[in-house]
C-alpha cells in the first residue's frame, strides 16, 4: 500500500513538473514519465494487458510524437526560446498552491463518502472480454485507425 | 443487419483505396453518392425488417447495434445531408487527389455517424463519436490555410475536453451500474435513486455532449468550426454531424437511459433558451454569410432543447422534427451561401445584392429555406417550433413559452432582412457578371427546398401516423 | 484494504491531476502545452477507468475500454501534433495568441 501511494504520488509530480517546467521537451519528459507511473500502477491493479498498452502506446509511440514535433518547431535560436517562455513561472506558481488546496478539501470530504459498488459479476480474462463483448468498439477502432491514415494523409502530403 | 450501415461504409472505403491503377481511380466520388442515396432510401424502406434481424453472414459476430424510429430518422437525415455536401463538394474541390480523399472522408463520417446513432452502449457512442470528430478535423483541415486550421484546432480542443468528460462519466457508471450499456445504466439509475454518484456522471456525460452540441456556453467552436470549413464540409458539419454527435446522444440520453432524472430536463430547457436567444443576438452582427448562419445554428438547435426538457412525448417529437427539418433548411441555406461564394468569390453582406436577378434557383431556394427557419406558415420549420410552444405549454413552462415566441419573431426580422439585403434590393456593381451556380449544387438546393415544402404542407395530416410515434421511445 | 478505500486514495491523486492538466490547459500560451495539458487529462481519466474496473470487480470490461480509448487517444493526437506542424510552417510561431484570427 505504501508503495502504491508513492508511485501515485510521482505521478502527481512528474505530472506537475511537466507543466511547470519552462523547456517544452523536458515537459514532453514528464509526461513520458507519468506514463511509465501509471503503467506501474496499472500492473498493481492487475490490469496486465491495459498497463502493457499504456506502457508500449503512450509512454513510447505519443511521447515520439510529441519529440518530433518539438523538434520539428524549433525557433531560430536560443534567444527567442528564452524570450517566448520568460513569462512562464509568473502564469503557473499558483498550481501548487491550488493543488495543495484541493488536496485538503479532498481529504476532508472523501473518508466519509459512500460510494456505492454494483454487484459482483463473474470474472473474465480481459482478452475474451474485448473479442466477445465489445466488438462493436473494435470496429470503432479500425473506423478511428482508418481516419488517422487519412488525416496523416492530409497534413502531412507535400503539394505539387 | 442494421449493422451494415456501419460495416458496409467501412468496406467500401477499404476497397476502394486498395491501389488498382487507372480503373480506380475515379471510384470514390460516385460511390459515395451511391451510398448516401443507398442510405436514405434504405430508412425510408425498410423500417420493420431493420428492427432486430440478425444476419446470417455475420452469425457469429454480435455487433451491438439496434435501431428504433429516431435512429432511422437521423439515419434518413445522414444520408440526404451527404448527399448534399457531396453535390457542394464536387462543385467547389479541385478535382482529381483532392475530390478523392474529399469522398473517401465523406463515406468515413457517414459510416460513423451510422454508428453514433445505432449504438446501445455509452462506450461505444464514444468511441463513434471520436471517429466522427477526427473525421470532422481532417476534413475542415483540407486546405490547409491559416483560418481552417485554428478553426479545427479550437474544435479539437473543446471535442477532446468534451470526450474526456463523458469518460469520466464512464467510470463512475461503471462504479454504480457495473456495466455502460444503456440498459444497463438506465436500470441502475432507475432503481437507485439519487446517488451522488449517478448525479455526477450524468452531469459529466450530458455537459460533454452539450459541447458537442455546441450549446452556450460551450460553443466556443462553432462559429469558428462552421466558417473556417471549406464550402462542402461546412454543408456536412452544420447539417448532420453537430446533430447526429452532440444533439441526437443528448436526446437518446436523457428519454431512455437517465430517464429525465436529476432535473435534466429544465436544465435543457434553460440551456436551450439561453442558446436561442444568445445564437439570435450573435446572427443579428454579423456580415459575413457563413457566420450569420452558424449562430443561427446555435438558435435554432437551442429550439430543439426547448422541447426536449419538457419530458413530454409531445416535446420529444417537437424536438425530433425540428432536428429534421433544420438539417434540411440549414443545409440548404449552406448549400446556397457555397454557390453565392462560389459565383461572387464573397461571402460578405456589403459586397452581395439583388443576386435573385442572376442567381434565380439558389435566390427561391432560399428564400423556403429562410421562411421555413423563421418559421412562416406552412412551411416545416413553422410546425416544428409550434409544436416546441405547444409542449412547453402544456408542460406549464409559461414564461420559457413566451421567450421562445418572443425569440422567434426576431429571428424570423433578421432573417427577412438578410433575405432581402442579398437576394432582392440594391444591386451591387461587379467585376465580372454572375451566373447560376452549376447544376451539382443547384439540385440539392431545390431538393431540400422541395423536402422543406413537403414536409410543411404534409405535417398536419402526417402529425398522428408519423410524428408522434417517434416519440413512443420514453 | 478493500476495495473503497483504495479507491479513495486512488482518486485522492487523480483529481489533483486533473487539475493540474486542467489548469495547464487554460494557461498556456503554446500550442504543444496545451496538447500536454490534454495528455495529462488523459492519463488521469485512464488510471480513473481503471481503479473504477478493479473497486467494482469489472476489471476485464475497464481493460478493454482502456485499450480502445488508448487507440483513439493515438489517432486524435497524432492529427493534432499534425495541425500544429502546419500551423508553425504558416506562422513561423506557436504561440496561440498570433492565431487569433478568427474572431469566434
Amino acid at each position: 500500500m505504501a508503495l502504491t501511494i508513492s508511485v501515485l504520488a510521482l505521478t502527481l509530480l512528474s505530472a506537475l513538473w511537466a507543466v511547470m517546467t519552462r523547456s517544452l521537451m523536458r515537459s514532453v519528459i514528464g509526461l513520458a514519465a507519468t506514463s511509465v507511473c501509471v503503467t506501474a500502477l496499472m500492473f498493481a491493479l492487475g490490469a496486465n494487458l491495459a498497463a502493457v498498452f499504456e506502457l508500449s502506446v503512450c509512454a513510447g509511440l505519443i511521447t515520439v510524437v510529441f519529440v518530433s514535433t518539438v523538434a520539428m518547431t524549433q525557433p531560430a535560436s536560443s534567444e527567442e526560446l528564452h524570450e517566448r517562455t520568460r513569462t512562464h513561472l509568473r502564469r503557473y506558481w499558483p498550481l501548487p498552491l491550488i493543488l495543495l488546496a484541493i488536496g485538503t478539501l479532498l481529504a476532508v470530504l472523501l473518508p466519509g463518502a459512500e460510494i456505492a459498488l454494483p454487484p459482483p459479476g463473474e470474472a473474465s480474462d480481459a482478452r475474451e472480454v474485448l473479442w466477445t463483448e465489445r466488438q462493436t468498439d473494435i470496429l470503432g477502432q479500425v473506423a478511428v485507425i482508418l481516419a488517422g491514415v487519412f488525416g496523416v494523409i492530409v497534413l502531412f502530403k507535400e503539394r505539387k | 443487419m442494421i449493422a451494415y450501415f456501419v460495416l458496409a461504409p467501412l468496406a467500401v472505403l477499404l476497397i476502394l483505396n486498395i491501389p488498382r491503377g487507372r480503373l480506380g481511380r475515379n471510384a470514390p466520388f460516385p460511390t459515395a453518392v451511391a451510398l448516401a442515396a443507398l442510405e436514405a432510401a434504405a430508412a425510408i424502406l425498410l423500417p420493420a425488417e431493420l428492427a432486430s434481424a440478425p444476419s446470417v453472414l455475420l452469425r457469429p459476430i454480435g455487433f451491438s447495434f439496434a435501431a428504433d424510429r429516431l435512429s432511422l430518422l437521423l439515419v434518413l437525415t445522414i444520408g440526404i445531408v451527404s448527399l448534399a455536401s457531396l453535390g457542394v463538394g464536387y462543385g467547389t474541390t479541385a478535382k482529381g487527389e483532392d475530390l478523392r480523399r474529399f469522398a473517401n472522408l465523406v463515406i468515413l463520417a457517414i459510416a460513423g455517424m451510422n454508428g453514433i446513432v445505432l449504438a446501445t452502449d455509452l462506450f461505444t457512442l464514444y468511441v463513434f463519436l471520436e471517429v466522427v470528430a477526427v473525421v470532422s478535423y481532417i476534413l475542415i483541415v483540407s486546405k490547409r490555410d491559416r483560418d481552417s486550421l485554428e478553426g479545427a484546432f479550437k474544435y479539437l480542443v473543446l471535442s477532446v475536453v468534451a470526450s474526456l468528460m463523458m469518460l469520466s462519466s464512464i467510470a463512475l457508471f461503471l462504479l454504480t451500474a457495473g456495466d455502460v450499456s444503456f440498459q444497463a445504466v438506465a436500470d441502475s439509475i432507475a432503481a437507485s435513486g439519487s446517488l451522488w454518484q449517478n448525479l455526477v456522471a450524468c452531469g459529466l456525460f450530458a455537459g460533454g455532449l452539450c459541447i458537442k452540441s455546441g450549446l452556450v456556453p460551450f460553443h466556443g467552436w462553432l462559429p469558428d468550426a462552421y466558417t473556417a470549413a471549406p464550402p462542402g464540409v461546412s454543408v456536412l458539419l452544420a447539417g448532420i454531424v453537430t446533430k447526429s454527435t452532440g444533439v441526437y446522444s443528448l436526446m437518446r440520453l436523457s428519454s431512455s437511459v437517465f430517464g429525465y432524472a436529476f432535473n435534466i430536463g429544465p436544465a435543457l430547457t434553460l440551456i436551450g433558451l439561453v442558446t436561442i436567444v444568445f445564437g439570435a443576438f450573435g446572427a443579428m452582427g454579423q456580415k459575413d454569410i457563413k457566420r450569420m448562419l452558424a449562430y443561427s445554428s446555435l438558435c435554432q438547435v437551442g429550439y430543439i432543447f426547448l422541447g426536449l426538457g419538457t419530458g413530454t412525448a409531445l416535446g420529444f417529437a417537437a424536438a425530433a422534427s425540428h432536428l429534421f427539418n433544420h438539417a434540411m433548411f440549414k443545409t440548404q441555406l449552406f448549400v446556397n451561401a457555397s454557390a453565392i461564394e462560389r459565383q461572387t468569390g464573397s461571402r460578405h453582406l456589403d459586397e452581395l445584392g439583388a443576386l435573385a436577378r442572376d442567381m434565380p434557383i439558389t435566390g427561391w431556394t432560399s428564400v423556403v429555406a429562410f421562411l421555413s427557419a423563421a418559421a412562416i406558415p406552412p412551411l416545416a420549420g413553422f410546425w416544428s417550433k409550434l409544436l416546441s410552444i405547444i409542449a412547453l405549454w402544456q408542460a406549464g413552462n409559461v414564461p420559457v413559452a413566451v421567450a421562445a415566441i418572443f425569440t422567434g419573431l426576431l429571428t424570423m426580422v433578421y432573417f427577412l432582412l438578410f433575405q432581402r439585403k442579398i437576394f432582392f434590393g440594391k444591386s451591387v456593381a461587379r467585376e465580372r457578371p454572375v451566373k447560376e451556380a452549376p447544376f451539382c449544387m443547384v439540385a440539392p438546393a431545390v431538393a431540400l427546398a422541395a423536402i422543406t415544402l413537403g414536409v410543411g404542407l404534409l405535417f398536419p395530416l402526417t402529425f398522428d401516423t408519423i410524428i408522434l410515434p417517434i416519440a413512443a421511445i420514453p | 484494504m478493500d476495495a473503497v478505500t483504495i479507491l479513495k486514495a486512488y482518486w485522492f491523486f487523480i483529481v489533483p491531476l486533473m487539475i493540474a492538466g486542467v489548469y495547464c490547459l487554460v494557461a498556456t500560451r503554446n500550442f504543444i502545452r496545451l496538447l500536454i495539458g490534454l495528455e495529462i487529462i488523459t492519463k488521469a481519466v485512464t488510471l480513473l477507468i481503471v481503479v473504477a474496473g478493479y473497486a467494482s470487480g469489472r476489471l476485464a470490461l475497464a481493460q478493454s475500454l482502456v485499450i480502445t480509448l488508448i487507440v483513439v487517444e493515438v489517432v486524435v493526437i497524432s492529427v493534432a501534433a499534425g495541425i500544429v506542424q502546419c500551423v508553425y510552417g504558416l506562422n513561423e510561431s506557436l504561440d496561440i495568441r498570433k492565431t487569433r484570427n478568427l474572431k469566434g
